[in-house]
Order: structure tokens, then C-alpha cells, then sequence
């Protein structure tokens, strides 16, 4: 393998393994914000136990995405020295500009949070983990904004052998970027739901700390629904824009060859590279591609072999992804909508309650598999239509990428597993003994 | 002009992250000598839990400031230095999740692991930071392509190495006044029993590290060509470097640590801005040819990016100074073993 080769794995590696974390953290805390915020309108004590148990939770997810959100940073430079040559211009300002007005209010409040249980005022205290949820999206919306600068650039002239800023406002509020962020970050507070109904499940089918985890599926079954909805609402939005922004990622998420007046969606079809067809094609809805393409059932859509084939991308991964994301999005809605009509009796329905605790990994694998869809339907661009990966790789040797690479795997393998394993003990201990003073609460509790 | 006020920026964010994260690492890398008890290791642990991850975050804004004001500087940096920085990354990798992971399960093996971790995690990048900005004031070896020509056992010879040790005993001596500032009982005894031994090794090797750079860089020959910048040899040499050694030594003499740890921010701030500075305009200088150094002038980004980054950097760089300090401030009461001993979540 040569070095190009090796450091899209490693970056994708990389990449992969700091959004296992992210989501959950742009969710969580959000949920653990409203908890607090419960607490200190209600001056009901659960609610401030719920904070800290899902606290607890949340900060030993923070810490590995802290850690390997730094690589990440770094990477560009290590790996990818031509492209930060090339589009440092506006990508490193973008980079930049998340760390100063995001990561330095996160770091630092997160810590006042964890710090500062007996040293604020209950009120202060959920100002802190305010700021920290808003940090985190901002730190989101920031990063987003600059793969959407890779996904489609706005805003620049090629000069001095390099893209230079012409128009940061457009950089800023183009399309493409809006669509991302409310996806990407609607995925991410599902995910941050379905993980608290998940661990509150398995409680439930216990029947330990009933009340607790009672108030907290309810929550978070609210927070999942809603986002739910925008999902696959806004998910639509997004076919529509790769369509208008990356007709080749189009092509390659519908396994498209040929163009086609009226295309159809296939459900299931598998595609066969080599010959440039599909093998099967299975469950075509008549229109529905144009339909969601150009939203008219009658729209011309343009095949892969309409496009150069190097600059077709692959198209069994994105095809795959997109499948999956789709249909998880669906069932996500679907569950969310059947535990709404459940919510006032929970415990008289442990099958439901079954099915929440093995969906927990659902939502890692949609966001992962979006992700997935966007990168690599990207391909062979880096930067679409611009650069290609091929020209944006580091002048550096091979046993260099491999060693890192394979230092990379051992040490995020260990460190997912000892996060995993922390996370289920205490996810599986449940909240600390503590009093509370209403009727039911109390006596269960103590 | 905007290149200058950036290549100024530039050298403060590193001094700054040096200054912030350097007391931090001092101390994860004094743990197994001044920590034997779980308390004490708790101690230690509490006197820079509130503070390490926001200073870290210096580190990233330093490497993005880098990306964005010099993207081509960034680019030869951190690919030219591959090796070196994967390791500092992983380093960093490994104390970040040790330290926030050691005491969420209370098992012996279990925190014995992580403390490995968090000393190696702290030692590594102090020492290897020294080691790059070290080989970054003598020159490395770039072609004419801005390509690094060497690998990490020529970044360790003599003079990289020299400046390795130098950091790690300035974050020792900056740790060991911390905890001098934040905490109680018997980790601050034997702290306060360390500390003029720390302070002389520094002395020997900061005066060492001088005359090193006589023969090794090109620094001082950039100072005396260079008229405008006789007044950084003259004043920011001996007041600030000379003169914040020997206040450590006073005030630490009289236990005033707070001043004491003052004086050794201004001792690690000095010494990185003199090296910096001695840089000027360069920011990689090249051993091989002066013509193949990245300057801010060849590897600046476009004016427009420049200005827009520089409303950014000041607009927002206040605001986090402002709301550290109040951090630092609300939790500036010493560490007391009770208050060590709970779960702090
Ligand atoms: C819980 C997570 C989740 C769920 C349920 C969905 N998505 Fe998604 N999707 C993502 C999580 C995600 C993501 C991880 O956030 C991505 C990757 C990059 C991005 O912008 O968002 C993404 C990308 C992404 C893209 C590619 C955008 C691009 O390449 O720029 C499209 C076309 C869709 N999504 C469409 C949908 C549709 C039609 C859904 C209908 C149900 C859907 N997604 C559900
Ligand atoms: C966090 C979720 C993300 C995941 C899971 C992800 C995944 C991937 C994967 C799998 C690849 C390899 C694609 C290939 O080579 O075929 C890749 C490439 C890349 N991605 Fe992402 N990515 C994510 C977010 C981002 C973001 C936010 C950026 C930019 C800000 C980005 C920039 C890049 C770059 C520069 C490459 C390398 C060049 C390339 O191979 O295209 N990625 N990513
Ligand atoms: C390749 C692209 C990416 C880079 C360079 C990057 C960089 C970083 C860095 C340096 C940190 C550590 C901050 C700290 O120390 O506090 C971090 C954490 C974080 N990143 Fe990323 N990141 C990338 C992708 C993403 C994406 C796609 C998202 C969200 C959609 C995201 C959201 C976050 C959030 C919310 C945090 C806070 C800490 C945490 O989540 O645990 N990042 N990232």
C-alpha cells in the first residue's frame, strides 16, 4: 500500500472514531442541561441525581473525544500537507476559529461543571453545562462548515498556485453547510436519545430506580421523537442538495448507470463496478429518484457513465450507506412514534422496552454511515471538483504512515474498549443512593 | 504588516500554551516522586483537574493559528515532524483519557495503568516539545520543495536534546511551584523540600542552554544584524529570562509561591519569545539553504484571511483570557486532602 493509501485509512480510521463519541456528546448534554434546568425550576431532587448519573456517563465519553479530536486537528497537517497548502487559505481559518470560540468555553466549563457541584449555586451550576452544550454545538457547526467547504467550495479564486478567500460571508452561510448542520446534528441528539432510553431501559426491565429512569426515558423519548422527525424530514432536503451540489455522489448513493428520464429508487440492488451495471436490481419505485432528486417525478437524472471515469466515485459503500442511514432513520421514527403512544406506561410494555436496549448501537451506525456516504461519495475529490485526494497527500514515507497507522488501531482498540467497559459499569450500577422527598420517589430510592 | 502582527500572535499563543500546559505536565511528570498515597496521587490530580484540558486547548488554537495564518508553514511543520508529533499526540492521547479514567473504577491494576500513562503522557510531550522548537531555532533540514530531509533521530542530536531538557526542568520547577500554590499537607512538604533543587538544575541548564545557542543557532546573529531588534538582547534577554530565574529563587525563597510561580510564567514565556523573536521573519528556518526557510512572507495566507483572522483572534483571545482567569480565580483555594479523597462528579 502506498502512502495515499494508507493515510485515507488511517485518517478515516481517525475520523470514524472520534464521531463514535461526538454525538453523544452534542446530545447528552443538552439532556443533561434540561435536567438541570428542571431541577432548578422544580427544586425536584431527582432531577438533579438524573444530572449526575448521566453526567457520570457523560463525562467519560468526553474525554475520548477530546483526545482524538486533537489528532484530528493535526492530521491535516501530518497527512494531508498539500492540501493544507493548497486550501489552508480559508480550511485552517475555518479550523481555527472552532477552536477559539468553541473548544477553549468547553474545556474550560466542563470543568467548572464536574468541579463545581458544592461550590455554585444550583442556578449557576446549570448555566455552566449550558454553555458547555452550546459550545459543543458550536464547535459542530463550525467543523461542518468546513467539510462543507470540501463537499462544495464557495467563495475563493484559484491565485498564487492556491484557493484564496474572496468572500468569507459566502464560505459561511452557503446551502450546503446549513443542510449539514441540522442533519448532522439532528443525528447526533437521536443518537444522544436513543442512548438514554437504552440504559433507562434496561433499568425498567429491572424494575430498580423505576421513577428515575421513568422521568429520563420520557425526556429523552421527546428530545429522540422531535429529532426524529427533522431527520427524515430535512434528510429529503439533503438527497435534493448532493443532487444539485455532487451529481457524481448522486449517481454513486443510487447505484445509478445510465442517465434516466423518470429514474427510479431500487430498494436492494447490487452493484458490479467492473461492468459498470447493477447484478440485481429489486423493488423499484417508479419516479422516486427524480422525484427526490429535483422533486418532479418526471426530472432527467444523470448516470455514472455520463460522468469521466475518474472522477466516478466508488459506489458499493455509498450505495450500501445511504441504504442504511435511510432505513434506520425510518425505524428511529417509527419507535419514537410507538413509544409516544407508550409513554405514560412504560413498564407495562418490556418488549418495547427490549427492543430500546438493543437499539442503542442504531444510531452509531446511521451517523456512521452517513458519514461514510458523504466522504467517500465524495471521492476521488477532496475538495469537490478542485482538488483530488491523489494530489493531497504529505510528501512522507511509507514505514512512517504504517507505524502510525498501526499505533493508531492498537491504541484507540484499547481505549474504546476500557471507555466501553467503564461506561457499561456504570451505566449498569445506576444512579448513587440518594433521598428524595416526594411520596413514590423516596421509598424507592432509598 | 498584518504577516508581523501574526508572527507576534504566533509566538505568544506557543509561549502561553508553554506556560498554561507547561505546570500541568511538570506535574504529571513529578507524580511518581512526590506521590506515593492514593491520597497524595488524588491531591495532585485534584491541584490541576479543573484546569489541564482548557490549557491544553492552547495547544490546539497554536496549531490552528499556525494552519490559518501560515497554512504553509503548517503544512511543512507537522508533516516535516511527522514522527515527533505522533508521538506527542499519542502521548497526549493517553495522559488526557488516564487522568479523567483513574478514578472512575477503584481497582489497583486499573489505576496503575493509568498512572504509567499520565507520567509518560506528561514526560514525552514536555520533552519532545523542547526537542522541536529547539531544532526549529537551529534549523532544520528543508529542500527546496519545503521538504523535510531528516527523520526523528537527526531532530535528537545534541543541541534538540539540550532543548528538551530544558523544558522538561522548567515544567518541573513550574509544577512543583503549583503545587506549592494549590495544595496541602504532605505532597506541598515534600514539594516545598524539591524546589531549590529544581530551581538549580534549571539555573545550570537555562545558562547552559544560552551559551548552546551561541554555537548551535543562528539566533544571535539575526539579534545584532538585525538594529531594530538590539533592544530584544538587551532587554528581554537578561530582565526578563536572567531576572525571572532569579526571582523564582527569591520569592520561592520566602514562600511566596504565587509570585514565585508569576516569575516562572514570565521565565518559560521569556525564554520562547526569545527564541522566536531570534527567528524573525522566519518561522522554519532551513539548515540546508536560507533561501528554502518558510518565512511569513512566503508561506503567509492571503491579506483578506489575515485581517478577518486577526478580528477574530482579538475579539475572542480576550474573551477566553477572561473567563480562564475567573476559572483560575474560583478555584484558586489549595486542595485540601479531605476534598481530595471524594469522587469530585
Ligand atoms: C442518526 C443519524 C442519521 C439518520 C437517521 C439519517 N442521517 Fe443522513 N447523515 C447523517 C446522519 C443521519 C450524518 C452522519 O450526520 C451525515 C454525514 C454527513 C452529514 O452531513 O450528515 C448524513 C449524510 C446524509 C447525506 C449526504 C450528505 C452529503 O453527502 O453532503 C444524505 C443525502 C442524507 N444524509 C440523507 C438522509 C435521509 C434521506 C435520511 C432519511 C431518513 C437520513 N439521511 C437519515
Ligand atoms: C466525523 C465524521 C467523519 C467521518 C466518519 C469521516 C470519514 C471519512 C472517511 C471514511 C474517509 C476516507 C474516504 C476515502 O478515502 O475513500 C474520509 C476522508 C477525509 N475526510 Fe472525513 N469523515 C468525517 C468528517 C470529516 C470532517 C468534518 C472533515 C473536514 C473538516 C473531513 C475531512 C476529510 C479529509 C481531509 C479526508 C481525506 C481525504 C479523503 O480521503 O477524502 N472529514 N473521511
Ligand atoms: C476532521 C474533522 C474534525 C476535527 C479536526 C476535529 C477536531 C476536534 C478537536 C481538536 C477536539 C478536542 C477539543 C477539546 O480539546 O476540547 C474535538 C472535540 C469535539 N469535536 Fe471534533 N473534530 C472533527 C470532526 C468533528 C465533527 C464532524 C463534529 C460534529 C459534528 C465534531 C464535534 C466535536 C465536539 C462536539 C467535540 C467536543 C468534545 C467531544 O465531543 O468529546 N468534530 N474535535
Amino acid at each position: 500500500m502506498d502512502v495515499l493509501w494508507l493515510s485515507r485509512l488511517q485518517f478515516g480510521a481517525a475520523t470514524f472514531f472520534h464521531f463514535l463519541f461526538v454525538p453523544l456528546t452534542l446530545g447528552l448534554s443538552i439532556l443533561i442541561a434540561i435536567m438541570e434546568t428542571i431541577y432548578v425550576r422544580t427544586g425536584d431532587e431527582e432531577y438533579k441525581e438524573m444530572a449526575k448519573f448521566w453526567g457520570k456517563l457523560f463525562l467519560i465519553n468526553f474525554a475520548i473525544g477530546v483526545v482524538t479530536g486533537i489528532t484530528l486537528e493535526f492530521q491535516f497537517g501530518t497527512n494531508w500537507s498539500r492540501y493544507s497548502r493548497y486550501v489552508g487559505d480559508i480550511f485552517g481559518s475555518l479550523l481555527a476559529i472552532e477552536a477559539s470560540v468553541a473548544f477553549f468555553l468547553e474545556s474550560t466549563f466542563i470543568a467548572v461543571w464536574a468541579f463545581g457541584w458544592n461550590k455554585l449555586s444550583p442556578k449557576a451550576h446549570a448555566v455552566t453545562i449550558w454553555l458547555v452544550a452550546g459550545a459543543s454545538s458550536l464547535s459542530a457547526v463550525w467543523i461542518l462548515i468546513a467539510n462543507a467547504w470540501m463537499q462544495h467550495p464557495v467563495g475563493y479564486v484559484i491565485r498564487n498556485g492556491r484557493a484564496e478567500l474572496t468572500d468569507f460571508v459566502a464560505v459561511v452561510t452557503q446551502s450546503a453547510a446549513g443542510h449539514q448542520i441540522i442533519h448532522t446534528v439532528s443525528g447526533a441528539y437521536i443518537l444522544a436519545g436513543f442512548f438514554v432510553m437504552g440504559v433507562s431501559a434496561y433499568h425498567l426491565l429491572r424494575k430498580q430506580n423505576t421513577v428515575f429512569f421513568t422521568k429520563s426515558f420520557r425526556l429523552a423519548l421527546a428530545f429522540a421523537l422531535i429529532f426524529a422527525i427533522v431527520e427524515v424530514v430535512q434528510g429529503h432536503a439533503n438527497g435534493a442538495k448532493v443532487a444539485a451540489l455532487q451529481p457524481t455522489k448522486l449517481a454513486a448513493m443510487e447505484s445509478l448507470w445510465e442517465t434516466k428520464q423518470s429514474a427510479p429508487q431500487y430498494l436492494f440492488a447490487i452493484p458490479d463496478e467492473k461492468n459498470e451495471r447493477n447484478l440485481v436490481e429489486f423493488g423499484a419505485i417508479p419516479g422516486a429518484l427524480s422525484m427526490l432528486a429535483y422533486h418532479d417525478t418526471q426530472a432527467t437524472v444523470k448516470g455514472l457513465k455520463d460522468f469521466p471515469a475518474d472522477e466516478r466515485p466508488p459506489v458499493t459503500l455509498p450505495f450500501i450507506s445511504f441504504r442504511i442511514m435511510v432505513g434506520l432513520g425510518f425505524l428511529f421514527l417509527a419507535l419514537t412514534l410507538y413509544g409516544w403512544f407508550k409513554r405514560k406506561d412504560l413498564e407495562g410494555n418490556p418488549g418495547f422496552l427490549k427492543v430500546m436496549l438493543f437499539a442503542i448501537p442504531l444510531p452509531y451506525i446511521a451517523n456512521e454511515a452517513g458519514w461514510m456516504l458523504a466522504e467517500v461519495g465524495r471521492q476521488p475529490w477532496v475538495v469537490y471538483g478542485v482538488m483530488k485526494t491523489s494530489t493531497a497527500v504529505s510528501p512522507i514515507s511509507v514505514p512512517q504512515v504504517m507505524t502510525s497507522l498501526v499505533a493508531f488501531i492498537l491504541v484507540y482498540s484499547l481505549l474504546g474498549a476500557a471507555a466501553f467497559y467503564l461506561m457499561a459499569t456504570h451505566a449498569r450500577k445506576g444512579p448513587e443512593p440518594y433521598q428524595v422527598a416526594t411520596e413514590t420517589g423516596g421509598a424507592e430510592n432509598a | 504588516m498584518l504577516e508581523s502582527i501574526w508572527f507576534i500572535l504566533w509566538g505568544v499563543l506557543w509561549a502561553v500554551y508553554f506556560m498554561l500546559d507547561g505546570f500541568d505536565l511538570g506535574i504529571g511528570t513529578l507524580m511518581p516522586f512526590l506521590a506515593k498515597t492514593e491520597t497524595e496521587k488524588r491531591v495532585m490530580h485534584r491541584a490541576m483537574g479543573p484546569y489541564w484540558d482548557g490549557n491544553e486547548v492552547w495547544l490546539i488554537t497554536a496549531g490552528g493559528v499556525t494552519f490559518a495564518a501560515f497554512p504553509t508553514t503548517y503544512a511543512v511543520m507537522f508533516s516535516g515532524l511527522y514522527s515527533a508529533l505522533m508521538l506527542i499526540l499519542f502521548a497526549l492521547i493517553l495522559r488526557g483519557v488516564a487522568i479523567d479514567f483513574r478514578e472512575k473504577m477503584d481497582h489497583p491494576t486499573w489505576r496503575k495503568v493509568w498512572d504509567i500513562c499520565v507520567v509518560v503522557g506528561s514526560f514525552l510531550p514536555a520533552l519532545l516539545l523542547g526537542v522541536a522548537f529547539a531544532n526549529i531555532f537551529e534549523g532544520i533540514p528543508l529542500d527546496a520543495e519545503g521538504i523535510f530531509q531528516g527523520n526523528l533521530f537527526s531532530l535528537l542530536n545534541p543541541y534538540g536534546l539540550f532543548g528538551g531538557v530544558l523544558f522538561v526542568a522548567m515544567f518541573l520547577l513550574h509544577g512543583c511551584l503549583w503545587l506549592l500554590v494549590k495544595t496541602e499537607g504532605s505532597v506541598k512538604e515534600k514539594a516545598a523540600a524539591l524546589v531549590n533543587k529544581l530551581w538549580l538544575a534549571l539555573a545550570v541548564i537555562a545558562v547552559g542552554f544560552l551559551i548552546a545557542t551561541w554555537y548551535a543557532t543562528r539566533l544571535y546573529d539575526n539579534y545584532i544584524q538585525n538594529p531594530l531588534m538590539y533592544v530584544v538582547p538587551i532587554i528581554l534577554i537578561p530582565l526578563i529570562v536572567v531576572g525571572a530565574l532569579v526571582m523564582v529563587r527569591v520569592y520561592a525563597g520566602k514562600g511566596h509561591w504565587w509570585s514565585a510561580w508569576f516569575a516562572s510564567s514570565a521565565l518559560i514565556v521569556g525564554v520562547t519569545l526569545f527564541g522566536v523573536a531570534g527567528l524573525y521573519p522566519n518561522l522554519l528556518p532551513s539548515s540546508l539553504n536560507p533561501a528554502f526557510s518558510m518565512t511569513i512572507y512566503n508561506s503567509a495566507s492571503s491579506q483578506l484571511t489575515l485581517k478577518i483572522m486577526l478580528g477574530v483572534a482579538l475579539t475572542f483571545v480576550p474573551v477566553v483570557i477572561a473567563y480562564q482567569a475567573w476559572v483560575y480565580n474560583f478555584f484558586k483555594d489549595p486542595v485540601t486532602e479531605a476534598e481530595a479523597e471524594e469522587a469530585y462528579y
